[in-house]
């Protein structure tokens, strides 16, 4: 299914309000017009399809009332193809007029759309796209930038410690060639080896991999753990094509290699699987038991972090029009609001850093079989082993001297201990 | 029609295109730049596929290295976003011939779906190279381009640049016409008819396939320096298969061995995935039935539809005519 044009969320009489009074003094129902951009065809559409459906879970919840102001949602599909995604944005821009775009699910897609948001001097949030730098080093060139979800090597910062605590002296990585990959793992590396232990190899398969055959066998099988990044369609092929193989060693990695939308694909294999991120389904408070409850009658599913952080966009853009009392602020104002926004989210408190990216919650997270919330089956739960509380972008380092270091690539932390 | 009718007719099209645009939606005219690129893209393709009868599958590699030269001027070098920008361009239609005088090398040799698997992996070899040259084109990310060149006259704005790219749209399109009327395109012509009769004729077939081979990498740099600043990203995206079996698409579409018809097989495409795509959610299934209907129903492309219906009222008025088919 392809939305194109306007969501069924409005009702056609709050849209002749929201055009007929726009712009009027003390008008009743302004209406926000929000781009939204997500891969709804293609190979990440499951992960697109869970960014949407926690977006409309939020603004069914509130009825469509932001403060006063009514949203109307237009949904262009990127392929989670960069270019394309910059066409559409232009499209929302120009022809759509929105007030504000949000969306894009690789980092690649948040790189190519930042810079149309300059351009265009509109907003652009970003609930998923993970590209480090967009909040760092490059964060002056987009000003109309804010995230609302994370930086790649936000949630494996503390993770490194974590691997130390464990024990683990030498680990193998594995992670998809691409900048989100190298972010992971790069934070990972850096605070690993800052507590001593040794990043031995790194394993680059290309972006959508779904044949390991090649890359599994070269595994060094003197490594305490395997540290694993997966997106899309790989997460669901390496853990079998590893337990095939015959591995005994742990397995731990990003969050996004035991995404809730895979988890229900994923067999016994992946159980006892260690991941880090900013959100899981399992999450015992009250809060996500309700959302993953409603979620689940709504949509058929547990939701991932993609429908958790637009939901919690949602709920913070709501915190923002509640200031303003339902009027746009326009383009400037609502990125200085919003970043002055703190929320309880469904995924832990959430505030922004002066550079627009959020503090929150980072949880390291088991895959274990059982019973959560009720149901009445056994299934495959995220769940959460340690918290780390209020992890800031930069970790422990420090704004100014971790922005002194250059950004993670393949190439840096360098492997100094690989053989 | 005459050669001559025909040329005023696309020249009274161009120079109505030229008035109109600046008075759309500010959307509609980043689809028409983009659209006359895209047609300098599939213009150079056809005088492989059209006339020389070489179908290729690499054809977004020269887009691509055209595109890649521009970003990484424009980002390492901070060159070519002045005059300079006309210095980019001769070394992007440059870099672009001369990698194809490369490639050409191994694909010329072969015809058929052989020179299609040929071109096919020496396309996949520079999408390679932009996907994993991560220090140098940025990987998976792309490269950003810090704005278009300013000379005078500001490009960023996109009256401005659709000029510009107009200007070589148009440009292309003679020099392309020349070349395809002058005895060199003819004979091009006569080995896409029949090769082994020009050789035996003492044509060098390899070195007229070998040219045009060069001069059609040349075509598709200057489209991809275009490119660049037209989107002002640039991404291994833009290198894919996917884009070289587009700009293929676009030429079967309009007609090949026209040249005006791979321009307009690339407006009609740009315009029905890109301004249809965001109108309906089912454009993929009329672009699919678009393509379909154009294979079965008209092998000479949309360039074919006026010939068809010449034909047709000729055929009514004097029947014996049908019999003898014309070949145009």
């Amino acid at each position: 299914m392809m939305v194109a044009k306007s969501s069924a969320m409005v009702t056609a009489g709050s849209v002749a309000i929201g055009i007929g009074l726009m712009g009027m003094p003390g008008a009743l129902a302004e209406e926000i017009r929000v781009g939204f951009i997500a891969p709804i065809t293609g190979p990440f559409a499951q992960a697109g399809k869970d960014m949407v459906n926690g977006w409309e879970m939020y603004v069914d919840e509130v009825k469509n009332d932001f403060a006063g102001a009514t949203i109307k949602f237009i949904l262009e599909d990127d392929q989670a193809k960069p270019p394309v995604g910059v066409l559409k944005a232009e499209k929302l821009i120009r022809q759509d007029k929105v007030h504000l775009i949000m969306g894009g699910l690789l980092a690649s897609t948040g790189y190519a759309l930042a810079p149309v948001s300059t351009r265009e001097k509109t907003v652009y949030i970003a609930p998923v796209a993970a590209a480090d730098d967009l909040t760092q080093r490059e964060a002056d060139k987009y000003p109309y930038f804010v995230r609302t979800g994370w930086t790649s090597s936000q949630p494996t910062h503390p993770f490194g410690e974590w691997a130390c605590e464990q024990g683990y002296k030498r680990i193998a990585a594995i992670a998809a060639d691409y900048a989100f990959g190298y972010e992971t793992v790069g934070g990972f590396q850096r605070t690993f080896e800052e507590c001593g232990g040794k990043i031995i190899q790194k394993i680059w398969p290309p972006l959508g991999t779904i044949d390991f055959g090649p890359f599994i066998p070269t595994i060094k099988q003197d490594a305490d753990a395997i540290f694993t990044l997966m997106v899309g369609p790989m997460s669901l092929q390496f853990p079998k094509q590893l337990a095939a193989a015959g591995n005994t060693k742990p397995v731990i990695g990003g969050g996004t290699s035991y995404d809730e939308f895979t988890l229900p694909a994923m067999g016994d294999e992946v159980i006892g699987h260690i991941s880090v991120l900013q959100y899981s389904a399992a999450l015992d408070t009250p809060k996500n038991a309700a959302f993953v409850t409603k979620y689940r009658e709504k949509y058929g599913k547990v939701p991932s972090y993609f429908s958790e952080t637009t939901y919690t966009t949602g709920q913070m853009i709501q915190a923002v029009m509640e200031q303003t009392g339902g009027k746009w602020p326009g383009a400037e104002a609502f990125v200085k609001l919003i970043s002055a926004v703190k929320v309880d989210a469904v995924r832990g408190p959430v505030s922004l850093d002066d550079m627009r990216n959020p503090v929150q919650n980072i949880y390291v997270k088991r895959v274990e079989k059982k019973k959560m919330f009720g149901y009445d089956k056994e299934e495959l739960w995220n769940t959460v082993i340690k918290t780390y509380p209020n992890v800031s972008q930069f970790w422990k380092f420090g704004k100014a001297q971790f922005l002194k270091q250059p950004v993670y690539s393949r190439d840096f932390p360098p492997c100094k201990f690989c053989e | 029609m005459t050669s001559r009718t025909k040329a005023v007719a696309v020249a009274g099209v161009l120079l109505g295109l030229a008035l109109i645009a600046p008075f759309t939606d500010a959307f509609v005219i980043l689809l028409i730049t983009r659209a006359l690129i895209l047609a300098i893209l599939a213009m150079s393709l056809d005088i492989l596929l059209g006339f020389t009868g070489l179908p290729s599958l690499g054809q977004a590699a020269y887009l691509g290295i055209g595109a890649y030269l521009t970003a990484i001027l424009a980002t390492k070098f901070n060159f070519g976003l002045g005059w300079s920008f006309w210095v980019v361009v001769v070394l992007g239609i440059l870099l672009a011939a001369a990698t194809a005088a490369f490639f050409g090398l191994f694909a010329v040799r072969a015809s058929g779906v052989y020179f299609l698997m040929i071109t096919l992996a020496l396309g996949q070899c520079v999408w390679g190279l932009a996907y994993r040259w991560n220090s140098m084109t940025g990987g998976d990310n792309g490269i950003n381009l810090p704005g278009r060149p300013a000379f005078g006259i500001q490009l960023s704005s996109d009256v401005a640049y659709f000029y510009v790219v107009f200007g070589f749209f148009a440009l292309s399109l003679l020099m392309l016409y020349v070349l395809v009327k002058s005895p060199f395109g003819r004979s091009l012509e006569g080995i896409r008819e029949r090769e082994v009769r020009m050789r035996t004729l003492g044509y060098n077939t390899w070195l007229h396939k070998y040219l045009a081979f060069i001069i059609a990498g040349g075509f598709g740099g200057l489209a991809g320096v275009l490119w660049a600043h037209a989107n002002g990203h640039v991404s291994p995206e833009d290198v894919v298969l996917t884009t070289s079996v587009d700009a293929l698409l676009m030429v079967v579409l309009g007609g090949p061995g026209t040249l005006v018809g791979g321009a307009i097989g690339a407006a009609a495409v740009l315009f029905l995935r890109e301004y249809l795509s965001t109108l309906v959610a089912w454009w993929q299934y009329v672009l699919g039935a678009v393509y379909i209907l154009t294979i079965l129903y008209l092998p000479d492309g949309l360039m074919g539809v006026a010939t068809r219906l010449r034909r047709s009222s000729i055929a009514l008025g004097r029947p014996e005519d049908a019999k003898h088919p014309v070949i145009s």
